[in-house]
């Protein structure tokens, strides 16, 4: 049985499925077949299906046919890696089978085919921590985690360091938080960790992932989720937490049926549930499924909604930390964060340390969009420059195109121009330039993008997704966004700029929780980069990509009306 | 060239003339403002063509008909300090509340609907209504606010006699809606 | 429990107790900070972020109603800016929804009202909203007249916290956020509300009102709560 995800795009299986092909022997070459959601809407899980016929029928019995997760270059789906030979091939879909024999003639040694791997900046610039088992193990089975090194850290940490020592591996390791503020993740833990708690603490790990074009957690889950559940229990120890809850959003179903196989199959084999590698430490995990708010996300609004109430956020202080889930002490990370956390204790904090910068430490996860060659999800070690991501990594712009700006960070992000290309990629120069590392999402713009249309495209976001709990979010993102989409429809005045500019800061500065607080910096870094484009739609009525629906002259009254509401003014009512 | 006392005026667009009746509740007091002022346009005075170089002008009521907004625009052409009296002019207040609904459905139902005879939506004499009515700082730049539903005159007479004083921010310290 | 605790608001020294929040302190000490969703015997939500505080070291401003007392914390109530964002909250709760005050019946009795007059708001430069919203006159002695709500909840908690019908809460997200009786249903037909009239003596707008109170006459009687609130604690 099928049935379509609530997106539409990643149809979850349930029931029996076909066993991987795996020789008893080492195998010659093997077919890594992607099953994350983007293949998988391509009919990749099909493609396995018949590549795990075609190579029965012709009796290549060294020749292993794997499921296995994120394979990277999504938009080129469906992806089969055949390790062995360092190729990847892009397009095999199960609808052309000239695609798939070529496969499997290079499966039996009768041809080289395919994208080389090695030499490919795409793969060669990456550096994997995080995703170091996505597309080489399958998701769905144990074993593989287990023989690739997997729970080695959790042993480790549980039979031979105390919880202080494994928040000092954390802590040298330098990680900070991938879920968007850059929190140190080792200090966290120690906070947590110190907290009084008469009825037990929690540890929660956010899969909320809301961001527009985000996909970076649902691939680690839908790849690997066993590595989040190992640093989920590794944390459960470090700060005396016996219950953790994976808060995954309901628009990713193929994240939960994998991870909730995950907890079975741990479970079942001593990773997780009561005496844990033999000893007294115990940890259980439950998935929880969101409705898919955005604000959800935002971490007292997440506790909120595990205890079952309307996800919205609450003034901090208190942080979670201290009184979280039932008002206990409460461990919150994301995904990506947990995911660091094995190799970290296995190979310790310090080989971490080396990698990245000053400040920032470690790789991050992108998921690259946009008007770029080559999207998809990528890791990087922090510091990489942009340029070297988007024009070695991401293979530069289509012919002809010219490059604009890239956004990182997603509603709560900013816009950087192309003078800032050689910008070393890390939470502290993202910062100075007015964006931020947020959780991943990083969007390529070329010529044909306009910036005032991006701006009001992420206010139109954050409108549809505030809470509605305090006013200045509620109300000021409604406002914003009107104000922009008076500029983009030439009905805009210079004072409606500056009424945006003050509006903007205000909001900024005065609204409850982040989603507010950030809602404003797109137009800012918009503003402080590209405000030629703004004063081109106001004053001259020319919008310069080309996209928004500037009239060529002042329409009759629009720019005396500074109040007047814009659906009046477009119905014409006016002289 | 200007010469003598500042000039004064007053106009009433869309608004129930309550914002006048408060300013006439000055009593004596109008005698004394009188002496500072010259009257040059208003219900009081029997000007037909809004002067040039006028130095206060009161406004009564919203920008509803196309009426108000040539009239707005020519005072304010013609006025140095422009100040909105009374909720209508400052917020459309009450002839405002027709904004959610448009002009047609207002004009039924005051002229088929509720009429008792002769139900007919004037098309002559009767200037036509604007698609919103909006406050007058929503056309034309407003130099001072006076809220209230009336101002009491009072507040008014505060405020006319700050301005003559050349203090403008007077009005702010009274504010209130309603 | 409670501790003792010693800190500086707007400059003057300013002894509380670990429980209080910086705006109980600072009224204590005769330091006025405006306030909308806050109600003395409620719980604090933080909503309507006119209590917004400078605290020195803390880059975002916090909610006096909803931030604790910390030793050594020094404490900013009214500087320039943030008279001035509070001026923009008061407005955008104007513009937000149908606000004419001339012919509400809370008219001079309103809280919203008295933050524009005690801000000096003089005029809106924000264009209104004004979404067309519902009155809902279905209950026998009370109305709700949705266009006139700020969204401040506490009708949610008083009815909530006091009275322990937990008959209103709120639907919706953003701009199309509500407040809805028992599960979207006429008040008249409520399940769980027992007429006790406490929302209606806590909203601080003309949002809900008796019935047969015409412009100006709905007169709120807020302050009797922490009796309340003492004698139920008392009771039980
Ligand atoms: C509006 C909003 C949405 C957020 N969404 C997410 C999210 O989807 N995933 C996430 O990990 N963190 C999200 N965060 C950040 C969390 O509140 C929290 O900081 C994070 O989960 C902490 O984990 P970390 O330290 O590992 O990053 C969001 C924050 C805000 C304000
Ligand atoms: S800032 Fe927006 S999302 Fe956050 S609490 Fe306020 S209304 Fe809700
Ligand atoms: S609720 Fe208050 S602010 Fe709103 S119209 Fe009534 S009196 Fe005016
Ligand atoms: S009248 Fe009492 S019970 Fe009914 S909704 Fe109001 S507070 Fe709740
Ligand atoms: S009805 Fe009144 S008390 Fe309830 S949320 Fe609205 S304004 Fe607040
Ligand atoms: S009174 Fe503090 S936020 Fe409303």
């Amino acid at each position: 049985m099928s049935t379509d995800g609530p997106d539409g795009s990643a149809p979850v299986r349930h029931g029996r499925q076909p066993e991987p092909l795996i020789p008893d022997g080492p195998a010659r070459a093997s077919a890594n077949v992607c099953q994350a959601a983007g293949c998988l809407s391509m009919g990749s899980d099909q493609l396995f299906e018949t590549l795990r016929a075609a190579v029965l029928a012709r009796g290549l019995h060294d020749v292993a046919v794997r499921r296995v997760g994120c394979l990277g270059l999504c938009a080129a789906g469906p992806l089969v890696e055949v390790p062995e030979q360092g190729r990847l091939f892009e397009r095999v879909h199960p609808g052309e089978p000239k695609r798939t024999e070529d496969l499997v003639s290079s499966l039996a040694g009768e041809t080289v085919a395919g994208r080389s791997v090695a030499a490919d900046p795409f793969f060669s610039h990456q550096v994997k921590v995080v995703l170091e088992r996505c597309g080489t193990v399958d998701p769905e089975r144990l074993e593989d985690y287990v023989a690739t090194g997997g729970y080695e850290g959790l042993s480790k940490a549980l039979t031979s360091m105390t919880p202080e020592e494994v928040i000092a591996e954390v802590v040298r390791s330098g990680l900070r938080g991938r879920g968007g503020a850059g929190y140190p993740t080792g200090l966290m833990w120690r906070t947590v960790a110190k907290a009084e708690a008469p009825e037990g603490k929690y540890v929660v790990c956010n899969a909320d992932e809301g961001d527009p074009g985000a996909f970076m957690d649902r691939s680690v889950l839908e790849s690997c989720p066993q590595q989040v559940l190992e640093g989920m229990a590794i944390a459960g120890y470090a700060v005396g937490a016996h219950r953790g809850y994976v808060y995954v959003r309901a628009e990713y179903p193929l994240a939960v049926k994998r991870l909730s196989s995950a907890i079975r199959q741990a479970e079942r084999d001593g990773h997780l549930g009561p005496e844990i590698a033999g000893t007294r430490f115990n940890f259980q995990v439950e998935v929880r499924i969101g409705a898919g708010a955005f604000v959800c996300g935002e971490e007292t609004a997440l506790i909120a909604s595990i205890q079952g109430g309307r996800g919205t956020p609450k003034p901090r202080p208190p942080y979670p930390a201290s009184s979280g889930l039932w008002g206990c002490p409460t461990l919150i990370n994301n995904v990506e964060t947990f995911a660091n956390i094995p190799s970290v204790i296995s190979r310790g904090g310090d080989w971490l340390n080396t990698i990245g910068t000053e400040r920032s430490k470690g790789t991050k996860v992108f998921a690259l969009t946009g008007a770029v060659t080559n999207t998809g999800l990528i890791e990087v070690p922090m510091g990489l420059t942009l340029r070297q991501i988007v024009f070695e990594i991401g293979g530069g712009l289509a012919e002809g195109r010219k490059f604009k700006a890239v956004q990182t960070g997603g509603p709560s992000g900013g816009c950087i121009p192309e003078s800032l290309l050689d910008m070393a990629v890390d939470y502290e120069t993202l910062a100075a330039a007015g964006s931020i590392m947020g959780s991943g999402g990083m969007i390529v713009m070329d010529d044909r993008t306009c910036m005032v249309d991006v701006a009001k495209f992420f206010m139109d976001f954050c409108r549809e997704e505030s809470c509605g709990k305090c006013l200045p979010c509620r109300v000021g993102t409604e406002e914003m966004y009107r104000l922009l989409d008076r500029v983009t429809t030439g009905m805009a005045t210079r004072s409606h700029l500056a009424q945006l500019e003050d509006l903007a800061a205000m909001v900024r500065a005065t609204s409850l929780c982040g989603l507010g607080q950030g809602a404003p910096n797109p137009v800012f870094s918009t503003l402080r980069y590209f405000r030629g484009e703004y004063l081109a739609h106001i004053d001259d009525h020319v919008c310069q990509a080309g996209v928004c629906p500037v009239p060529a002259g002042p329409p009759a009254g629009a720019t005396e009306a500074a109040l007047a509401g814009t659906a009046t003014v477009s119905s014409g009512g006016r002289p | 060239m200007r010469s003598g006392k500042p000039k004064l005026a007053t106009i009433w667009l869309d608004g129930c003339s309550g914002c006048h009746m408060s300013f006439l509740d000055m009593d004596e007091r109008l005698l004394d403002l009188a002496d500072r002022v010259e009257l040059v346009y208003g219900c009081l005075v029997d000007t037909k063509e809004f002067p040039e170089g006028v130095d206060i002008t009161l406004v009564e009521g919203a920008v509803s008909t196309e009426d108000d907004l040539r009239k707005i625009r020519q005072v304010r052409q013609r006025t140095r300090t422009l100040v909105s009296l009374g909720d209508c002019a400052v917020t459309s207040n009450v002839p405002g509340m027709r904004n959610p609904f448009g002009p047609r459905p207002a004009l039924d139902r005051a002229y088929l609907e509720n009429a008792t005879s002769r139900q007919q939506v004037p098309t002559e004499v009767v200037p036509a209504l604007l698609a919103e009515s909006l406050p007058v700082h929503a056309w034309v730049p407003v130099d001072v606010f006076i809220t209230g539903c009336p101002p009491s005159a009072d507040r008014i007479l505060e405020v006319v006699l700050g301005l003559l004083d050349g203090r403008v921010a007077e009005a702010a310290k009274v504010s209130r809606f309603g | 429990m409670s501790e003792v605790r010693t800190l500086v608001i707007d400059g003057k020294d300013v002894a509380a107790t670990s429980d209080q929040t910086v705006l109980s302190a600072a009224e204590e000490n005769g330091i006025h900070i405006p306030t909308l969703c806050h109600l003395e015997g409620l719980s604090d939500v933080g909503a309507c972020r006119l209590c917004v505080v400078e605290v020195e070291g803390s880059p975002k401003l916090l909610a006096a109603c909803a931030t604790r007392v910390e030793e050594g914390m020094k404490v900013t109530t009214s500087s320039e800016r943030l008279v001035a964002y509070r001026r923009n909250i008061v407005e955008l709760f104007f513009v937000e929804r149908n606000h004419i005050c001339a012919v509400c019946v809370a008219n001079n009795h309103c809280q919203l009202q008295d933050q524009a007059r005690d801000l000096q708001l003089t005029h809106f430069e924000l264009p209104p909203l004004h979404p067309e919203l519902t009155v809902d006159a279905t209950h026998e002695r009370f109305v709700l007249d949705q266009n006139r709500c700020i969204l401040c909840t506490r009708c949610v908690r008083v009815c909530d916290e006091i009275e322990g019908a937990h008959t209103w809460d709120i639907q919706g997200r953003g701009a199309n956020a509500r407040l809805v009786c028992d599960l979207g249903t006429p008040w008249g037909s409520s399940t769980t509300c027992t007429s006790c009239g406490k929302c209606v003596q806590v909203c601080p707008t003309g949002a809900l009102f008796e019935k047969g109170r015409t412009v100006a006459e709905a007169k709120s009687r807020r302050p009797y709560l922490p009796y309340l609130v003492k004698a139920k604690r008392q009771g039980s």
